[in-house]
């Protein structure tokens, strides 16, 4: 492992991935065809696919699986817009100004370590179970994270690439913006991309609270009634979700701040 | 015609352990046309007295001047090349060479003309939509130099440009540095730690010495100027002049060094 390069699941390993999700799903068949597991403690893989078309096109509790995704995806789009909006001005402040840090940074990393399923409760009785409790949920679970990764990557800016950029002629804000900003960009995506996965998970776990609509919504009405197969299916769409978010953060990491990590 | 000065000038850093003095009482004044070197081992200053001139830092006591102004902290009349290039690696090589021209609101297509010409002066033409990271070391020092150019300084200030390059490369960007001299008539600063290559590349070598850093010794040099004559490198490096000065500045550097630590004791 030490001489071979890590190429990930897409390299030269893709087998050992498609294997390994191979004996999964060959398990999971086996203890529901066989009947060791009944089918409302686990449905097997076939029932679950059935579902799955079946809340593409009728939905549950409802709302159609697409409206489910899309009342998620949308609070998710839109904290991480505002979280963007202000964490990234916010950090290079911090990064920039130790004042600034020092103000803001114990603020930061006070409610930072809290989950956010423990101050879900006061947000829902400070502004109701509303798309503003949630999107604010998302966004304070996204907002910490990003600061502090543009903060960090502020700092860690090479002192010369400033003064080079002084000794030709830039500004104050032309510094910040043409030269330090995007030299903490990698930092920046590498901060939204974990920022990104704890806001999903945080996010989900906010709407089996408190929602009318939504994929943790679905989840957990399913499991009230006992509908094991909505659940699993729900739990799928879920890591899929996540699953690509990653992957387009990633690619946008690729083309945004590629020149980071080389020669 | 223009004149950096740096007149009687100390500086002290607040230290751990008490105030550490980085320069004593230096004096150095680069003209246009002339090429200064500053030669010394390490920790003897030199980085600080570039510093100076750029406008980095301020001299704790002494006065750094341009044709009698003092200035004032960085500027394009003085631009910088440095030894770890400071590159902006998201750029192209053009972009980078564009970049001082950038920021005082040049069009794209003057800037684009422009970076092409320095890019073509500094022996890189054909390489302008290169990514930094496509480059070796002393393609990007030619991008660093060539970024310097484009903004019309009245001098370089180089601070061990070449220190990171391979024998080879380093001569040719010797003598493009030279090359570079005498067509543009600037003045230029700078930083070696490279016997040969001060002696080479100088018209005026000062001899640093470390703790507190200060002028030890200062040489007329006349090799830069055979160079720019037309007389072969390997000559001029393998003159018995150039090679018995090689050895007084080494013997001069080795009996400061001992000074220092007879004094130390």
């Amino acid at each position: 492992m030490s001489v071979e390069r890590d190429s990930g699941a897409t390299g030269g390993h893709a087998w050992a991935t498609l294997a390994s999700l191979g004996v999964v799903l060959a398990l999971w068949w086996g203890v529901t065809a066989s009947g060791l597991i009944a089918p409302l403690f686990l449905p097997g893989p076939g029932e679950v696919l059935v579902r799955l078309l079946d809340l593409a096109q009728h939905g549950f509790v409802g709302a159609s699986l697409l409206q489910h995704t899309g009342a998620s995806l949308a609070r998710v789009g839109l904290a991480m817009l505002f979280a963007v909006i202000t964490a990234v001005p916010v950090g290079m402040a911090m990064g920039l100004y130790p004042k600034v840090n020092a103000a803001l940074d114990p603020l930061i990393e006070f409610y930072r370590p809290v989950p956010p399923l423990a101050y879900l409760p006061l947000m829902v009785i400070w502004f109701g179970i509303g798309e503003t409790t949630k999107i604010l949920l998302i966004f304070l679970a996204i907002f910490a994270p990003l600061a502090i990764a543009t903060a960090s990557g502020v700092r860690r800016v090479d002192p010369n690439r400033i003064r080079a950029a002084q000794s030709l002629g830039a500004s104050r804000d032309q510094i910040a913006w043409l030269v330090i900003f995007p030299s903490a960009l990698p930092d920046i995506l590498t901060g939204l991309r974990i920022a990104l996965g704890v806001g999903w998970s945080t996010l989900v776990a906010a709407e089996l609270v408190a929602a009318t609509r939504g994929l943790g919504f679905m989840v957990q009405s399913a499991s009230q009634m006992l509908v094991t197969d909505v659940v699993v299916a729900g739990i799928l769409v879920i890591a899929l979700i996540a699953l690509a978010i990653e992957l387009v953060l990633r690619w946008v990491e690729r083309r945004f701040a590629g020149w980071a990590g080389q020669g | 015609m223009a004149r950096l000065s740096v007149e009687n000038v100390s500086v002290t850093y607040g230290g751990k352990r008490g105030p550490v003095k980085a320069l004593a009482d230096v004096s150095v004044e680069v003209a246009s046309g002339e090429i200064v070197v500053a030669l010394g081992a390490s920790g003897c200053g030199k980085s600080t007295l570039l510093g100076l001139m750029a406008g980095f830092l301020k001299p704790t006591a002494g006065a750094v001047q341009v044709d009698g102004v003092p200035i004032a902290g960085p500027g394009t009349d003085r631009a910088v090349v440095f030894q770890d290039d400071a590159l902006m690696p998201w750029l192209s090589a053009e972009d980078n060479v564009a970049f001082g021209l950038q920021m005082r609101g040049f069009k794209q297509a003057e800037r684009r003309a422009a970076a092409r010409e320095m890019l073509a002066q500094v022996g890189l033409e054909g390489f302008a939509g290169h990514a930094i990271h496509e480059m070796s070391g002393g393609m990007r020092q030619r991008v660093g130099l060539a970024r310097a150019l484009a903004v019309k300084p009245d001098f370089l200030l180089m601070d061990e440009p070449l220190g990171a390059l391979d024998e080879l490369t380093r001569e040719r960007m010797q003598m493009l540095i030279l090359n570079l001299w005498q067509r543009s008539g600037k003045g230029i600063f700078l930083i070696t730690h490279s016997i040969e290559e001060a002696l080479f590349m100088a018209s005026e070598l000062v001899l640093l010495s470390p703790r507190p850093g200060r002028i030890v010794q200062r040489y007329q040099t006349g090799f830069a100027r055979r160079f720019i004559a037309g007389e072969p490198v390997r000559a001029i490096k393998a003159d018995p002049q150039f090679v018995a000065m090689r050895e007084e500045l080494a013997n001069a550097i080795l009996a400061s060094e001992e000074n220092e630590v007879t004094h130390v004791g």
